[in-house]
């Protein structure tokens, strides 16, 4: 009996590869799996029969586009839309053997913070059915913890990833900008997509990150890394130097239980060896929300015009061209997508663009220059993932600017292009708590091993309280 | 800055939405909403400040020209919701 909540990605493949397991039999471990528990966490959109392979199963956020696997990006004008070629990141596991398990549930287009504006219903916490998993990546952090895949990979543009590895309890990297290929994704705001893993330790997610990572042709925004990607071993952290950026640590709206589990992890960080100092980041916590809400709704509202139901997705009946494209666009986008349009398209529009996209880069200049300045000093930053745990379903969706600041943590490193890790670091009112771990471009290893160090000092258990046998 | 019914249909128009008048009024709220949270931007001075479009170094990324295999018709118009021959369909209309 294989027991996929407690399997690790790297323990699974040890198997495999000494024969006491076939690929075969894990791959149907998952499938069993979910057929008994993804009926009331709802990771899945789409679920495959095994394609054979000599490798492990993965599960896939269905913004990445799958060569003949329907690939949604959780909106009804995606529906049914089956691609044409694999996106880049696809090739590379296949290449590695890898057998897609399915496509994990997300925010339409990867806009939100809860998987609730998904057009296709909201995936579930296992922590917590009644609460978010957190967003946009909910579907594939939900399917790792509950033991519906041995990892996974989401997309993040402000929080993606790290937010809701951090509400279901596993470890989630936001890579830097233009390591991992877009080539195949669905668009959103595309200076901020990264594409990433989420995995159940941080060997893991460092392994997936070494296969999806580098340069590659069809993304002109790619960079080969500049070092390869080191497994992390060992707990010693002397010479590192983390910074407590005070903004982030003390924010308005960060419950008392997160800063709790956070202020002692920091404590072990220090017993683990590193030198630990308050810092400031005083205008990019402050300002990053509003920047991140005009850059990326004015990328969103230009990647979304390719929808007008000509080549491919949803096409509305009407007898005339430019009613077919309105209709199109009204019933096949969700509430927030029409929102990010409509304000991107406003704040690109002639009188305002300066007023607002104009300004909000140049806050963005401000933002990396702060982020830079720390790393004079600093190897890694540190703070919450998420102001708050799992919140409940229904809680922020009447609210979009409550929605909006679920992310307030996570959004400045991104805008500065910056790799963030999300590790769990204990529970608050019984669910879990991440800490986030921000380094300089292209430091990923720092991350990797601050990220291992602590979560072996620390001993948090992934499994849910509710599913523990 | 607020936005005003006009104006909002002004821009539903150049992004192509056909509003139903329910939404009209939710998202005349919404926008004026958000709006003005992310109107926190113009608080700073930055005349100074050079604008950042994409957070690497890279430029002028330039590769060799040379052919590779690309889609087929039949991939290209694979999904396509209504064809004619190798033609995507469309209803007629002006020049909008």
């Amino acid at each position: 009996m294989i027991d996929t909540l407690r399997l690790t990605a790297e323990e699974a493949w040890r198997l495999v590869d000494t024969r006491e397991l076939s690929g075969a039999e894990l791959f149907a471990a998952y499938r069993a799996a979910i057929d008994a528990r993804d009926g009331e966490l709802h990771c899945y959109l789409h679920v495959c029969d095994d394609p054979g392979g000599d490798g492990l199963p993965i599960a896939l956020k269905d913004v990445i586009g799958t060569k003949g696997i329907p690939t949604t990006a959780g909106s009804k004008i995606l529906e049914g839309y089956l691609p044409v070629y694999d996106s880049t990141v696809v090739k590379r596991l296949k290449a590695h053997g890898f057998r897609v398990l399915g496509k994990t549930n997300t925010d339409e287009f990867a806009m939100g913070s809860s998987t609730e504006n998904s057009a296709f219903g909201p995936s579930h916490n296992p922590w917590d059915p009644s609460r978010v998993p957190g967003g946009s990546g909910g579907g594939s952090a939900a399917a790792v913890t509950a033991g519906l895949a041995p990892w996974a990979l989401g997309s993040d543009t402000g929080g993606s990833i790290k937010q809701p590895s951090a509400l279901c309890g596993n470890v989630g990297l936001r890579p830097t900008y233009g390591t991992v290929s877009r080539s195949g994704i669905v668009a959103f705001a595309s200076s901020l997509d990264q594409v990433g893993p989420v995995a159940r330790t941080v060997r893991d997610c460092a392994f997936l990150y070494s296969v999806i990572a580098g340069r590659d042709h069809w993304d002109t925004t790619t960079v080969e890394l500049p070092h390869a990607v080191e497994l992390p071993e060992g707990q010693d952290l002397k010479g590192l130097r983390i910074g407590v950026p005070k903004e982030l640590n003390e924010a308005e709206g960060i419950e008392p239980g997160v800063a709790a589990a956070v202020r002692a992890a920091i404590a072990q960080l220090e017993e683990l060896g590193a030198e630990v100092a308050e810092c400031s980041l005083p205008l990019s916590v402050d300002f990053g929300l509003a920047c991140y809400y005009l850059i990326t709704p004015a990328e969103a509202s230009s990647n979304l015009a390719r929808y007008d139901g000509v080549r491919y997705g949803y096409r509305a009946d009407a007898d005339e061209r430019l009613e077919m494209y309105e209709r199109t666009r009204d019933e096949g986008f969700g509430d927030e997508a029409k929102r990010r349009i409509m304000v991107g398209t406003y704040a690109l529009s002639a009188g305002y663009y300066d007023a607002y996209y104009g300004q909000a880069q140049k806050v963005r200049t401000v933002i990396k220059r702060e982020h830079d300045a720390l790393f004079e000093t600093f190897d890694a930053l540190v703070s919450p993932t998420s102001p708050t745990v799992a919140f409940p379903l229904g809680a922020r969706t009447a609210d979009p600017i409550a929605m909006y600041l679920s992310d307030l943590l996570t959004i400045p490193s991104c805008m500065a292009g910056l790799p963030g890790l999300s590790v769990p670091c204990g529970l608050s009112e019984g669910l879990p708590v991440g800490l986030q771990l921000i380094g300089p471009q292209f430091a990923e290893n720092t991350l990797f091993r601050i990220g291992h160090a602590l979560e072996r000092a620390i001993g948090f258990d992934p499994v849910p309280e509710r599913l523990r046998a | 800055m607020a936005i005003d019914r006009e104006q909002l249909l002004h821009v539903a128009r150049l992004a192509r939405l056909e509003l139903r008048e329910d939404e009209v009024e939710r998202l005349e709220a919404q926008l004026n909403d958000i709006l003005e949270a992310v109107s926190k931007v113009s608080e700073l001075d930055l005349s100074d400040v050079p604008p950042t479009s994409h957070p690497l170094d890279v430029v002028n990324v330039s590769e060799a020209d040379e052919p590779r295999p690309c889609l087929t018709v039949e991939e290209a118009l694979a999904n396509a919701p209504e064809r004619e021959g190798n033609f995507f369909k469309v209803p007629p209309g002006g020049s909008s």
